[in-house]
């Protein structure tokens, strides 16, 4: 399937956020890890296993009227981090986002280690996660520091 | 006095540099001459110690290091005569010792809550143990010992015996070392009770050499520390391990004619059976020397970090 097929498949929106390359198979993730469930009403379209000329194959996830934030944006390195990030308003591309781990995440992931006091409810503390390599990568509880896998985060509801 | 440390936290041994713990050593070596007569370097400072969990060793020789220093000293030991009982923060309690003191001194159960304490206080946090992770005053007397029985941390062989992967001490000397070279550990203890693998990876990362076995004796002639923790009955999930897996991580005098010439017995107590008394009387002991350590180690560091 072309690219142009491809258009074809998921139509254009006017207003939103259309998040490309992200590698095939795993669009339920990056739905998953930026909360968007399909009950708020958002026209949600989502591509996977399409044809890509960078990168084989990729799956396509296009948000009508949504608007990422960058921390959203910070966020889907954790699952996607070859993806792109497109703003779109009036149909064409606004802003175009590179997806790039930070340095932290504060107030976004917490720590999956129970006995982690960033976990204790009543404590005024906003988690907060280092990112001690954008490569691997290996990201590290600021208050526990326990060594976190991607995989293990768990996001903030 | 070196200013290096001056107004800082120590939540972990990490926090401090190879030359920062030279520094360091080298005005505990000065403080021993002050561990009974005293001297007023940190008078009208006052100390508060917060013990969320038992200690003796530690709170004490934190205590007495203050009050060698000329300072005054506040805090509870006991949870149970704090506001915490009624559910106070520990944030709240935090807020509160930092405006009646100059440092503060903090163990906690809870992972973190020494790195929460010091982002919450404007005075210096040391933690004296939080989780089963950090320890670093007792990494500082642990290597401490080593550099005066060897005169150097550099190249020695350090084995460290029993539960490693619920014991501070153990896993914070594994950090400790890692700011020296050439040092190689053997990590030995029963299967279930292994050397976390966060550490393991951080030692690989840092170079440093380990072996990892569930047996010492094939190591015995090698090694010229002996580190030993005690294994606790309930942190085996079957009660029938820990009475498999107990008689081999006693010492023995046996094993002590084995050893290489000149290893030393360190333990960060308190001792259980782990280390039997008829031990206490050969040349290889050492953790009394250890915890006698504590206290010039410990005025070292709070006349470096509140001096």
């Amino acid at each position: 399937m072309s690219d142009e097929e491809t258009q074809l498949l998921i139509r254009r929106i006017k207003e939103g956020t259309v998040i490309d390359h992200i590698k095939a198979g795993e669009a339920l993730q990056v739905l998953d890890i930026l909360g968007i469930t399909g009950k708020d009403g958002e026209i949600v379209s989502v591509a996977m296993n399409v044809s890509s000329s960078k990168i084989g194959t990729k799956d396509v996830v296009k948000v009508a009227n949504r608007f990422l934030r960058p921390e959203e944006t910070d966020k889907l390195a954790l699952v996607a981090p070859l993806a792109t990030v497109n703003i779109i308003r009036n149909y064409k591309v606004a802003e175009k986002r590179k997806v790039e781990l930070p340095d932290l995440f504060r107030g976004i992931l917490k720590c999956p280690n129970p006995t982690c006091i960033s976990n204790r409810k009543n404590e005024p503390i906003i988690p907060t996660i280092d990112v001690v390599d954008k490569e691997v990568p290996i990201l590290k509880c600021r208050f526990c520091q326990r060594v976190i896998s991607p995989s293990d985060t768990l996001l903030i509801a | 006095m070196d200013e290096a440390l001056k107004g800082r936290d120590l939540i972990s041994v990490l926090d401090l540099s190879g030359s920062e713990l030279d520094a360091l050593f080298g005005i505990a070596d000065e403080m021993k001459k002050y561990a009974k007569s005293g001297t007023d370097l940190l008078k009208n400072r006052v100390l508060a110690t917060l013990f969320f969990e038992p200690s003796t060793r530690t709170r004490l020789s934190f205590e007495t290091a203050m009050i060698r220093l000329g300072g005054n000293v506040v805090g509870f030991a006991d949870p149970s005569t704090s506001r915490m009982t009624t559910g106070e923060t520990l944030a709240d309690t935090i807020r509160m010792l930092d405006s009646y003191s100059n440092v503060i001194v903090m163990r906690h159960r809870i992972e973190g809550s020494a790195r929460l304490a010091a982002e919450i206080a404007t005075v210096p946090v040391l933690n004296a143990g939080d989780g089963s992770q950090h320890h670093p005053t007792q990494t500082l007397t642990d290597l401490y010992l080593m550099r005066s029985e060897f005169g150097h941390i550099d190249q020695l062989k350090i084995a460290i015996l029993g539960d490693l992967k619920q014991t501070r001490s153990a896993s914070s000397l594994c950090f400790g070392v890692s700011r020296y070279k050439g040092v190689k550990l053997y990590l030995i203890s029963p299967e279930p009770l292994k050397m976390k693998q966060e550490v393991k990876d951080y030692l690989e990362k840092s170079g440093i050499e380990y072996i990892e076995s569930t047996t010492l004796d094939q190591y015995l002639g090698d090694i010229d520390v002996l580190y030993v923790t005690r294994l606790q009955k309930e942190r085996f999930a079957d009660p029938s391990d820990y009475e498999k897996y107990r008689g081999s991580y006693i010492v023995t005098t046996e094993m002590l004619q084995r050893a290489k010439k000149g290893m030393i017995v360190m333990h960060h107590l308190p001792r259980i059976d782990e280390i039997p008394l008829e031990i206490d009387y050969t040349p290889n002991a050492r953790y009394f020397e250890q915890a006698a350590n504590g206290l010039p180690v410990r005025m070292a560091l709070l006349s470096m970090i509140v001096g």
